[in-house]
């Protein structure tokens, strides 16, 4: 398994050819309270980059990009009656939408922790 | 707030910081024959106070009042009575010069009256949850086709015949400029319609009308299940919200949204409006759903209190991804419709509705008696069609010479159809006296 991250603060984990996608601890704290969670539909195609979720907080409403193309293939359920597990544990089961990968070619252009780590230090 | 108009001398100094001649210049790009050239012809410049005082009432007394003769206008707008209380209550302060409560720590009143509205509208209408109420009922219409566009992914509205032409001509166009396509059945003066046999995997919506444009009252429950079975959403649109004091509410029928006008209830018939759109829906369509909310809420002591809700769904949050671009309600006319329903009560409303029903059927009993008179409806509320057998529009411009509001012509609203020619709609409410029905029968034979 590998993990990877997006300047847009989504991290994906990779797992064969299915990425499991949420928003970082750093999305959520900056965000605040998250209300709703508006998930993909299961089949939809998405390319890299495409509004694929939102999520709203008591602050904003804000787009959750796919960071690589693929399919939807799951979508997490639990958060429409729960979307506070969202902020209380963002990086592993309050992840969104899995994707089945359709270029992993695509990987290579995202950053992994330390990148990521480093992003943020600079905003 | 002191207005400080710009002098001559900030716009030579504006003008000249961008470069450009005159203010006119900036008009360049508007092509020539939309511009003005000049003053407006014949629009006076300036009058004295007096002056205009006189002007006005002169131009006052041209206007045919319904309340100072028989009147039996309706097609979407209806001549009830409004208690005098709903004007004075309005006109307080706190109500008649709030803006949008964006602040709930100083609009708690406001607030309250709008989660009131749209209380009151999901129990007529026997929907789930209803906004804080749009333009009017063909805007609402619109946004309701806009709606169940978003909901299904789908981009085609199927608008019946019996829908109120000015509701049909919204939603057609905002369908045109939001890439969705109305497909508009044939006006259905007779009530013959069947839209079953057109709804397909392509329909986003159907929209229906009871009681119709026409007067006809329609059970829609069939025909929610055919669009439910289709994947498509039932809405069903009302312009006289007296009817559902008496008629089955369209929620109960299986529809998905409906909308309507309130004009009905505290608004009185004014060239048009201001009137109050209703929008009401199921709570599984809330986040979809256009216009202002208002929740109920404790506060940080646990007391009871109201806010505007759900407003990541509204433009001011999600800008070009709002559900709509309607950043207000008819804040005014949603407080005047709530106290004259609260003044009624439910007991009162349905008293109110059966009254008026009562009405138009003494109206339609003598109307039957009278010779060359034909009432096409089987059903009506308060309002119903009738075949004059001679053209309708000249018949109603001599009677009003005569000071009888006969009506409304159906070929004001759908010109040159010739079928549509010898239409009348004729409206009774609790106003219509037995001696204006009498008056209208005798013009009328």
């Amino acid at each position: 398994m590998t993990r990877k991250y997006t300047p847009e603060h989504e991290w994906l984990e990779i797992e064969g050819d299915i990425a499991t996608v949420g928003i970082t601890n750093y999305a959520q704290t900056a965000l605040g309270d998250v209300v709703f969670v508006d998930l993909p539909a299961i089949g939809r195609t998405v390319k890299a980059k495409q509004e694929t979720a939102v999520v709203e907080s008591v602050k904003a409403a804000s787009d959750v990009y796919a960071p690589v193309s693929g399919t939807v293939t799951e979508v997490n359920t639990v958060l429409g009656a729960d979307p506070g597990l969202v902020n209380r544990d963002p990086e592993a089961s309050g992840w969104f939408f899995k994707l089945k990968l359709a270029d992993t070619t695509e990987l290579a252009s995202l950053l992994d922790e330390a990148a990521y780590n480093a992003h943020l230090k600079g905003l | 707030m002191r207005y400080l108009p710009l002098t001559d001398t900030d716009r030579r100094e504006m003008c000249a910081a961008i470069g450009v001649p005159a203010v006119d210049a900036l008009y360049a790009d508007v092509p020539a024959p939309a511009r003005l050239p000049g003053p407006i012809a014949g629009l006076p410049l300036a009058m004295s106070e007096m002056e205009v005082e006189a002007h006005i009432q002169q131009l006052a007394a041209a206007n045919s009042s319904p309340s100072a003769q028989p009147s039996f206008l309706g097609a979407g707008a209806y001549r009830h009575h409004i208690p005098a209380s709903v004007d004075a209550l309005i006109q307080r302060g706190e109500f008649l010069t709030s803006y949008t409560p964006y602040q709930p720590e100083i609009s708690q009143g406001t607030l309250q009256a709008l989660f009131e509205f749209q209380s009151m509208v999901c129990a007529l209408t026997g929907m789930e949850v209803a906004n804080a109420s749009m333009y009017d009922g063909a805007t609402a219409a619109a946004e309701a086709v806009a709606m169940a566009c978003r909901v299904t992914g789908r981009k085609t509205a199927l608008i019946s015949g019996g829908v109120h032409p000015h509701y049909r001509e919204v939603i057609a166009t905002q369908t045109h400029w939001t890439a969705h396509t109305a497909i508009l059945a044939a006006p259905d003066a007779h009530d013959r319609e069947d839209l079953t046999a057109q709804i397909d995997d392509s329909v986003a919506c159907v929209v229906v009308q009871t009681p119709s444009f026409f007067g006809h009252l329609r059970d829609y429950t069939a025909l929610a299940a055919a669009c439910h079975a289709k994947g498509a959403l039932l809405i069903i649109a009302f312009t006289e919200a007296v009817s559902l004091g008496l008629l089955t509410p369209p929620g109960d029928m299986g529809a998905d949204i409906v909308v309507g006008e309130g004009q009905s209830l505290g608004v009185p018939t004014s060239f048009g409006g201001p009137h109050v759109g209703l929008f009401a829906t199921r709570d599984k369509y809330i986040r979809q759903m256009p216009g202002r909310l208002c929740g109920e809420t404790v506060d940080a002591s646990g007391k009871r209190g109201f806010v505007l809700t759900l407003s990541t769904r509204e433009q001011h949050i999600r800008r070009e991804k709002a559900t709509s671009n309607i950043c207000t309600n008819s804040g005014l006319c949603a407080l005047a419709f709530s106290i004259h329903l609260a003044l009624l009560g439910e007991h009162g409303m349905m008293k109110l509705a059966q009254l008026n029903h009562a009405k138009a059927c003494q109206l339609a009993a003598k109307l039957e008696s009278t010779p060359g008179l034909r009432i096409i409806n089987h059903s009506f509320f308060n309002e119903l069609t009738v075949d004059l057998g001679r053209p309708a529009a000249a018949l109603v411009e001599k009677l009003a010479a005569h000071n009888i509001l006969a009506g409304v012509p159906v070929s004001r609203l759908y010109p040159g159809v010739t079928e549509f020619e010898n239409l009348l709609l004729i409206t009774a409410t609790e106003l219509t006296s037995e001696a204006d029905m009498d008056k209208l029968a005798k013009a009328l034979a």
